[in-house]
């Protein structure tokens, strides 16, 4: 894992939960590894491997089975896509307004690409 | 666990290396050890493991003085040292001769490390590179398992597969029985695995901090034009990055290399505001 510079590794520990359990590899009600293997495969302090899994805790993302281990939480992909909608509408996409203005991008010109990018997919899925 | 208290040293017929060092380390922890050269992070590691004698004060495990080397003591820490001469064994000669003198030496967990790191148990020491034979080391003194694990660069001359397989071997050693030492100038080999931060500077501790206070206290970044006056520490070369107080902006990863120099150009004011003794908008 490649960390970035700014961001607190352990959050960036979440982010790769996040993403694990967006894209239905980790499933609801489904063991997750322990803090030891997330710590050896990130390559980290397992305090910080065990603050990621405290805050996901406190996210209600995860929970702890007593001598079994860590399980994705029963509304776990909904927590998330709701937490990081919100990340999205809130930080993400401001950021993206203030280089549309900077770069004079019109709103029209980004629906059209946006537009295109579905019909790609969807042709994709067929 | 260890317990340094008004440790002084120096070499026969030489200036003072370090003078009345007082630390602690306590077991499930990665300390990270930096200082610029000869600031005696070495000759600190060899007091830790009893090669060498204070002048003053002690180093203590448990209550006991290393110095003392005793024998119970002994069998608990391991020194990987930064430079070495191996004799001519073979990997499972050497394993055999000297893996009796620590009780909680694990077989399996070294052999698994030496497969790990691409060697054999036949092959003779002697014929190994100087990043190999680290590798046979780092390897033993892992399945050592003792209390004190002190590496003294340990990434110095491996090659760059191995500096991630060796994190690796580190995130999966540290348990709450342990404590790692480690001491460094490869900041970004081993940023992510350090929980503490200690660093000398002219003979003496100049920080001595766990990671959780310096991102809780301290702010990584480039600094906005209204946050200008709370510079603590900044650098062109990093992209002006700039070490400020924390205050109540979020949390920053801890940028190592930034925080060393900002300490050794001015240990005080850091310490200050990492110790909560000044703010940065007092009234």
């Amino acid at each position: 894992m490649d960390f970035d510079n700014g961001k607190p590794i352990y959050l960036q520990i979440v982010d790769f939960f996040y993403e694990n359990i967006l894209i239905r590899k980790w499933q609801e009600n489904e063991r997750i590894p322990s803090v030891r293997e997330v710590a050896v495969t990130v390559e980290v302090n397992p305090n910080t491997a065990i603050r990621a899994f405290n805050h996901l805790q406190e996210q209600e993302v995860i929970y702890n089975k007593r001598g079994i281990g860590y399980f994705v939480s029963e509304k776990g992909y909904d927590t998330v896509l709701e937490i990081k909608k919100k990340e999205f509408m809130g930080v993400k996409l401001p950021n993206i307004f203030k280089e549309m203005m900077l770069l004079d991008v019109e709103f029209e010109e980004v629906k059209h690409s946006y537009d295109e990018y579905v019909k790609n997919v969807n042709d994709e899925k067929k | 666990m260890i317990q340094i208290r008004g440790l002084k040293f120096h070499y026969p017929k030489s200036r003072v290396v370090l003078n009345d060092i007082s630390l602690d380390f306590s077991s499930g922890n990665i300390y990270g050890l930096f200082g610029e050269n000869g600031e005696g992070k070495s000759t600190l590691i060899k007091l830790m493991a009893g090669l060498l004698f204070p002048k003053k004060g002690y180093c203590q495990m448990s209550n006991n003085d290393l110095s003392k080397r005793r024998i119970e003591d002994m069998r608990e820490v391991f020194m990987v040292p930064e430079d070495f001469e191996l004799p001519s064994l073979s990997i499972h000669k050497f394993e055999k001769i000297n893996a009796p003198f620590y009780p909680k030496f694990s077989q399996d967990q070294f052999y698994d490390l030496i497969r790990e790191f691409k060697l054999s148990p036949q092959e003779n020491l002697s014929a190994l590179s100087f990043g190999q034979k680290k590798k046979v080391l780092i390897a033993f003194g892992v399945s050592a398992n003792t209390s004190l694990l002190l590496l003294d660069e340990p990434t110095n001359g491996l090659d760059i597969p191995s500096k991630s397989q060796f994190r690796k071997i580190m995130a999966s050693a540290v348990d709450e029985g342990k404590c790692i030492v480690i001491s460094t100038h490869q900041v970004r080999d081993l940023h992510s695995l350090i929980n503490h931060v200690v660093i000398l500077g002219q003979s003496k501790v100049v920080f001595d901090q766990p990671f959780s206070s310096i991102s809780e206290k301290l702010w990584f970044g480039r600094a906005k034009q209204d946050r200008q006056d709370q510079i603590i520490y900044t650098e062109p070369s990093f992209g002006s990055r700039a070490v400020l107080e924390r205050l109540d902006q979020e949390e920053t990863e801890v940028d190592l290399e930034l925080l060393f120099n900002a300490v050794v150009s001015n240990p005080e004011r850091i310490n200050n505001v990492v110790k909560g003794k000044m703010h940065g908008t007092v009234i």
